[in-house]
């Protein structure tokens, strides 16, 4: 029994597929700005996050797109909500009213960026995606990070290490007083 | 994209998945029932059916014709979203586990990535969970859970890198292959060539139990505290679903376990021996299943630890010796590899 899919409905699913993921990235990122509760927005951050990993995933960079599962919505997006359960907001309270030039101000400066960008891409010549699946992207992330990127990468360890020793400092003020 | 996926092989799988997970939440129920049960010097469940083996089917009908409760001061979409979400990625992670060199949905090069990604996932929907049922025992677990898991996520993923050094791919079913030809070739011991194997072993048993919220290290639900943890608001199928994901869970870091240090699906026997030699399911399988029994075992033998105490437990013992481990690994590695 041969049910493989037939070549003609493959680019119409491949379409489908990255629309679907499209969808799901916009409607996080509008979920995690225009939700009242911070809960819910931390819900839209993560379904935001999921939605860029299936892009990754979709562009055949299936280690990047672990990594984005791994790291934001495995470890960032619960740190965040750690936060927020350890500040104890008040979840019925509206935000606080914004002054009134915000609004027009934001919608400016968000032009302006989605421009830059969008001329940019426009521009850009793009590389093509991997095209096998099993492509050894480990290796080439791996080589790419301790050979042409390992300055930015040793930086990124050291930034990462102040902010362990800050979080250190922050901590133990607080706990010399407690006897334990 | 290659999408020249096989459509009819590809639903098998899925069901077949799914349908694996729920009939392994359910007996592993009965065994855990029966297990505590003889460990106690009871029965444990023996009227319906013979031994009680009919109980699971009951129980779950029972879980499924209940009402599914939403208490008024929930956060809705949350509420119903977070048991969902503990089961979605337990499926999703069986698609890369090779059962045996046949037995596998999808033979991923980083395999073993794509489980511990889908395994992070878990904690978010118990903290949902707990988050959004506004109970304070809820909150309370929910917090636990959270510090618990990232606790041990650190040296698991230690672990998880020195064996990826030994075996030098991230490929479960390359991981398998590199222990090929008897028990003397497994990860777990020493014989392989690493002496510091049980010790790897030892730590990503630890960790898996902690990661799994089995006790002694089940304070994410600790029921002479928090009545019953981040479910303590779920009913009907919202609990029934929470139940399944651990079990799943269980489920998945013993096949994990196995196929990292005991093998995957080669026989303990060299492979002359007729039958018992040979390498299939079934010994993945037994291995597996073995597992599961010692961490029933572990659950109903020791008491709950306290929550300093555990948190000590990663974070002075295990990582300062995972670390450590990793690097005496991979000098063991350069010199003898």
């Amino acid at each position: 029994m041969n049910l493989s899919i037939s070549p003609d409905i493959v680019p119409i699913f491949r379409e489908g597929i990255f629309f679907g993921l499209l969808i799901v990235t916009v409607f996080g990122a509008l979920l995690a700005t225009l939700a009242k509760r911070m809960t819910r927005a931390i819900l839209g951050l993560v379904v935001c996050f999921i939605g860029i990993a299936g892009l990754y995933f979709f562009l055949n960079s299936h280690f990047v797109a672990l990594m984005q599962l791994l790291i934001y919505v495995g470890a960032v997006a619960i740190t965040i909500c750690f936060a927020i359960m350890l500040a104890q907001p008040d979840e019925m309270k509206m935000a606080a009213k914004t002054p009134a030039l915000a609004g027009p101000f934001a919608i400016l400066l968000g032009g302006a960026v989605t421009w830059v960008l969008a001329s940019t891409a426009m521009k850009a010549t793009w590389m093509a995606p991997a095209l096998k699946v099993n492509e050894g992207t480990v290796k080439q992330v791996g080589a790419s990070l301790l050979t042409t990127y390992s300055m930015v990468f040793e930086l990124v360890s050291i930034v990462l290490l102040l902010a362990i020793l800050g979080a250190l400092v922050i901590a133990r003020s607080g706990r010399d007083k407690i006897e334990c | 994209m290659d999408l020249g996926i096989n459509v009819f092989e590809m639903v098998i799988y899925l069901v077949g998945f799914i349908a694996f997970a729920a009939a392994n939440a359910a007996y592993l129920v009965w065994v855990e029932r029966k297990g505590a049960a003889h460990i106690q010097r009871r029965t444990g469940p023996k009227e319906v059916g013979p031994y009680g083996l009919l109980q699971p089917l009951a129980d779950g009908a029972k879980l499924m014709s209940k009402q599914f409760i939403i208490p008024a001061g929930v956060d809705r979409p949350l509420f119903i979203l977070a048991p969902i979400l503990t089961m979605v990625p337990a499926i999703m992670i069986f698609v890369t586990i090779p059962f045996s060199e046949t037995i596998l949905a999808r033979d991923f090069n980083i395999g073993l990535l794509m489980i511990l990604a889908f395994a992070s996932v878990n904690v978010l929907a118990l903290l949902m969970g707990g988050w959004a049922s506004r109970n304070k025992y809820a909150v309370i677990s929910a917090a636990r859970v959270v510090s618990q898991n990232i606790a041990y996520e650190i040296p698991m993923l230690i672990i998880v890198i020195t064996i990826v050094l030994i075996s030098g791919s991230m490929n479960l079913t390359e991981i398998v292959a590199g222990q090929a030809g008897g028990i003397l070739h497994w990860n777990l011991l020493p014989t392989n060539g690493n002496f510091l194997g049980p010790i790897t072993f030892i730590i990503f048993f630890i960790c898996s139990l902690a990661e799994t919220n089995r006790a002694p290290f089940d304070l994410g639900e600790a029921e002479s505290e928090l009545i019953a943890g981040f479910h303590t608001e779920y009913s009907s199928m919202g609990f029934g679903l929470f139940f399944m994901g651990e079990y799943a869970n269980i489920v998945i870091a013993a096949a994990l376990t196995t196929i990292l240090f005991l093998g995957g699906w080669y026989s303990p026997l060299p492979e002359s021996i007729p039958y018992a030699g040979a390498s299939s399911v079934v010994w993945f399988l037994v291995k597996m299943y073995l597992l599961i029994w010692l961490v029933v075992l572990i659950r109903w033998t020791y008491p709950r630890v306290t929550l300093w105490s555990l948190l000590n437990l990663s974070w002075k013992i295990l990582i300062p010796f995972s670390l450590f481990n990793l690097l005496a690994s991979a000098g063991l590695v350069k010199l003898l590899g």
